[in-house]
């Protein structure tokens, strides 16, 4: 009997050590990314030297690895992206919030959801057979179809359903008695949307941007089957370009000494970005539960 | 009567963090009786009967002094198998709280904790358990069912089954029936009143009416403190302490 | 004078009322697009040399139907009782307030975070530089274990958080171990969630490929014969058909694997609401 329960404590605390060491993986995990990720990149940076490295020319065959270009490129699709996205996105949110059949919400959020797992492949496949040739053929003046513009529509395209189902839920969020205050002062629905209850979701509006930015940033797939893929600066919309994450995918199959280091340190470039996305997101996040408390409260 | 108290408490405080749940509590608790702690809520009487099967141990920042023994074994010293003592002491709560499995597999959970594999053995265990709930006639042929199909009160009763299938000494209910209706309360009552021919109860109840209808002996408790332990009728007819009297005319509470 | 102010208001909202509802039907009808668009132009190009013929002149997404497989295999593998076991530590041993799990949380946010390629890259310079497993489905499923283990850990702790406290005290008050306790109370009854969230990642598994871009190699023509050889994956043949001259297959593809993660997040859904009914209903 009493060795049954000497069993007992020694299995629990065995499981115990267990469940610790699963729960230190995730820590363990993200050690090794980081020293992998510095331990190839940073030297290189060193090597090239800082100047050289956020440089505008990307030559494998002079040995130049200016990132310079891919930057911009990423600046640039990124910021348009988010702008389409969050503003089609918001609007969208807004619709579905009060300007919309009831019956409509439940099903269209589902379409959402459905479509926010929908692989990014998919999204850059659908650039490449609809948005690119639209693009070649009605908007360009040039003839050309990828680059910045074409990236940064499938992108809109893709954020959607992150944006909108987060705003959605911020503006849900927003007690039904700051609306009502607002009517019962004369305001019109409109009114009451627009100036109390989207203001009172501010922080849960800036999480879905924050959240798209990091999607956009990070994309890759949907990205390299419309951008084209020249390693130049862009200057245009209609103009074959890279960006960071396209250059990394495209110098893949051909990952050897320099070059790869190259792709590496751009990846560290890439770690330390979302890292700060990632922290303003949580400070966002910490934010937002804090108003709503506050809200609650001064709802009773 | 000098038989030797089943639970036995000297000097117990009990603190919730700063907070001083427990003052220097004594009692003595005697077989086969129906014991009753009354008192306004919040005033210690969950608090103790958790620390009779140390079920205090899963509150954060709480801390124990003085003496718990139970069968005459400090239940708080180093040592002691808090499993084992959970099986002496066995305990129902005051939300019936089966679990989302089988009526069967829900009173099979502690014969099979303390290894009891064989069905028919546990067959034997289960149909005892039911017997003594009184739950068997209703229950018997719908075994196999989620538990969660019963009514309050029968997921009550297969509560205290659940209990007696551990083979404990002592049973301990935080206000079983508070959660239930009437008919249901009066079936939770005769019950304690059977059981404790084989078992020593302990019962938390806010209804004072059922400490009269079902206690041997009633502690009252006010912050914290036992103002006044003794037999249940002396309790109701002649409080020696104001306070207990104000309590149970309903001047305060 | 407050008239036309008055006015100017009105106009004004209801432009906005108006250009939210265009929104509505502008974002319903893009991403009606992308599932109407891929369908049209693929289906007609789904057939069975295709799905399950040899790779010869015409190409077969075979390797990496199995690929897929396998890489689901892998990654499930590693992640499902790693993540459960996290999720275990984090909701039953500590409380939230506790360094250990704030540095935990921290890490898997951190973890969640990083990009797809990030992660390729990664796994690259472990398992194809470091390891010496050159492209292998086994370093490719690893690496996606690592990324979908914070999407498993942030759901099975929900779905535990969920299960009321009251069965953790009926468990132990019956006399059962910690251990005991968690595999048969805690467990049982979040079941239903953690299998959703499982189905879920394996939904982010078939999707992803960045990762797999530069850690299994994209051999789009030869069955894998063991874990260790290189291969390829459904999204990854997506991306090789469009850029290697194949566009009708590719098309193809896209619809088989647009099929697949719809039903899988069809399937999590309706798993998630049978588990979750009835179970919990008097928690």
């Amino acid at each position: 009997m009493l060795t049954a329960y000497r069993f007992i404590r020694a299995r629990d605390r065995i499981m115990r050590v267990i469940f610790l060491s699963c729960a230190v993986f995730s820590v363990a995990a993200l050690g090794c990314i980081c020293v992998f990720l510095f331990a190839g990149g940073v030297p290189f940076m060193l090597k090239t030297g800082l100047g050289n490295f956020f440089g505008t020319v990307w030559n494998i065959h002079t040995g130049s690895y200016g990132i310079m270009a891919m930057v911009v490129a990423s600046l640039y699709v990124t910021a348009l992206s988010t702008l389409l996205g969050v503003t089609l996105g918001l609007f969208t949110a807004i619709a579905l919030f009060k300007f919309c059949p009831e019956a409509a919400v439940g099903p269209v959020r589902q379409l959402v959801n459905l479509l926010a797992g929908i692989p990014s492949v998919i999204y850059g496949l659908f650039g490449l057979i609809v948005i690119v040739p639209f693009l070649r053929e009605r908007v360009s003046h040039s003839g050309i179809g990828y680059g910045i513009l074409a990236a940064s529509l499938v992108l809109a395209v893709m954020v959607l359903p992150v944006i909108v189902s987060v705003s959605l839920d911020a503006l849900n969020a927003v007690p039904k008695s700051y609306h009502e205050g607002a009517l019962a002062l004369g305001a019109t629905e409109e009114q009451s949307v627009f100036r109390v209850v989207l203001p009172a979701a501010k922080s849960g509006v800036f999480a879905a941007v924050v959240l798209s930015v990091g999607r956009a940033v990070g994309e890759t797939m949907a990205v390299i089957m419309v951008i084209g893929g020249s390693p130049v600066m862009p200057r245009s919309l209609f103009q074959s370009v890279r960006t960071l994450t396209s250059n990394i995918a495209m110098g893949a199959m051909e990952l050897t000494g320099d070059p790869a280091a190259a792709l590496v340190s751009s990846g560290v470039v890439l770690f330390f970005f979302t890292l700060l996305l990632n922290i303003s997101f949580s400070l966002l996040k910490g934010g937002a539960p804090r108003a709503q408390r506050r809200a609650q409260k001064a709802d009773t | 009567m000098d038989e030797k108290p089943v639970i036995a408490v000297r000097g117990c405080n009990l603190y919730y963090g700063d907070f001083r749940a427990l003052k220097d509590v004594n009692i003595d608790i005697a077989a086969h009786e129906v014991t009753a702690f009354i008192g306004p809520s919040g005033c210690g009487k969950t608090t103790l009967i958790k620390t009779f099967n140390r079920m205090n141990d899963l509150v954060e920042g709480c801390r124990i002094t003085g003496e718990v023994s139970i069968f005459g074994n400090d239940i708080y010293a180093k040592g002691t198998d808090v499993t084992l003592l959970r099986k002496d002491v066995g305990m129902v709560f005051q939300k019936p709280n089966p679990f989302p499995m089988s009526i069967y597999d829900n009173i099979a959970f502690a014969p099979r904790t303390f290894g009891i594999k064989r069905k028919s053995e546990l067959d034997g265990i289960i149909e005892h358990s039911l017997r003594q709930a009184g739950l068997w006639g209703e229950a018997k042929d719908r075994l196999r069912q989620n538990a969660m199909g019963l009514s309050g009160g029968q997921q009550q009763r297969l509560c205290i089954a659940r209990a007696l299938a551990a083979q404990p000494k002592i049973l301990l209910m935080d206000e079983p029936t508070s959660a239930l209706d009437p008919i249901s309360t009066g079936k939770i009552e005769e019950l304690a009143a059977e059981l404790k021919a084989e078992y020593t109860i302990v019962i938390v109840t806010h209804n004072m009416q059922q400490a009269t209808r079902i206690s041997d002996k009633t502690a009252f408790f006010l912050l914290g403190e036992i103002v006044e332990y003794g037999k249940t009728e002396d309790i109701f007819s002649s409080p020696a302490d104001k306070r207990t009297e104000n309590y149970i005319t309903g001047r305060f509470g | 004078m407050l008239k036309d102010a008055h006015k100017r208001q009105i106009l004004k909202y209801a432009a906005l009322r108006f250009a939210s509802r265009a929104a509505l039907v502008a974002s319903l009808a893009a991403l009606g697009a992308v599932i109407v668009f891929i369908l049209l132009r693929g289906i007609g190009y789904v057939n069975m040399q295709l799905l399950f013929g040899d790779y010869g002149p015409e190409p077969s997404i075979r390797p990496a139907l199995f690929g897929t497989l396998y890489l689901i295999l892998i990654a499930l593998a590693i992640a499902a009782p790693v993540g459960v076991g996290s999720a275990v530590f984090l909701t039953e041993y500590t409380n939230t307030k506790s360094r250990l799990s704030r540095v935990v949380r921290v890490a898997a946010e951190t973890l969640a975070g990083i990009p797809s390629i990030v992660y390729g890259l990664f796994g690259y310079l472990v398992f194809v530089v470091a390891l010496g497993f050159k492209y292998s489905l086994i370093g490719g499923g690893i690496t996606l274990a690592i990324m979908i283990l914070p999407v498993i850990v942030r759901s099975t702790e929900e779905s535990l958080l969920a299960v009321p406290l009251a069965l953790r005290e009926g468990s132990f008050a019956l006399g059962s171990s910690k251990v005991r306790t968690i595999f048969a109370v805690v467990l049982p009854c979040a079941a239903g969630g953690i299998v959703t969230s499982l189905i879920l990642a394996v939904g982010r598994i078939v999707s992803e490929s960045a990762v797999l871009i530069l850690t299994v190699g994209m051999v789009v023509n030869k069955m894998p014969s063991s874990l260790a050889s290189p291969g390829t994956s459904l999204a990854l043949d997506v991306y090789y058909f469009s850029s290697h001259g194949y566009p009708r297959q590719a098309a193809a593809t896209g619809v088989v694997l647009l099929m697949l993660v719809i039903g899988i997040n069809i399937l999590a859904t309706a798993l998630g609401r049978l588990l979750g009914k009835g179970e919990l209903a008097n928690g």
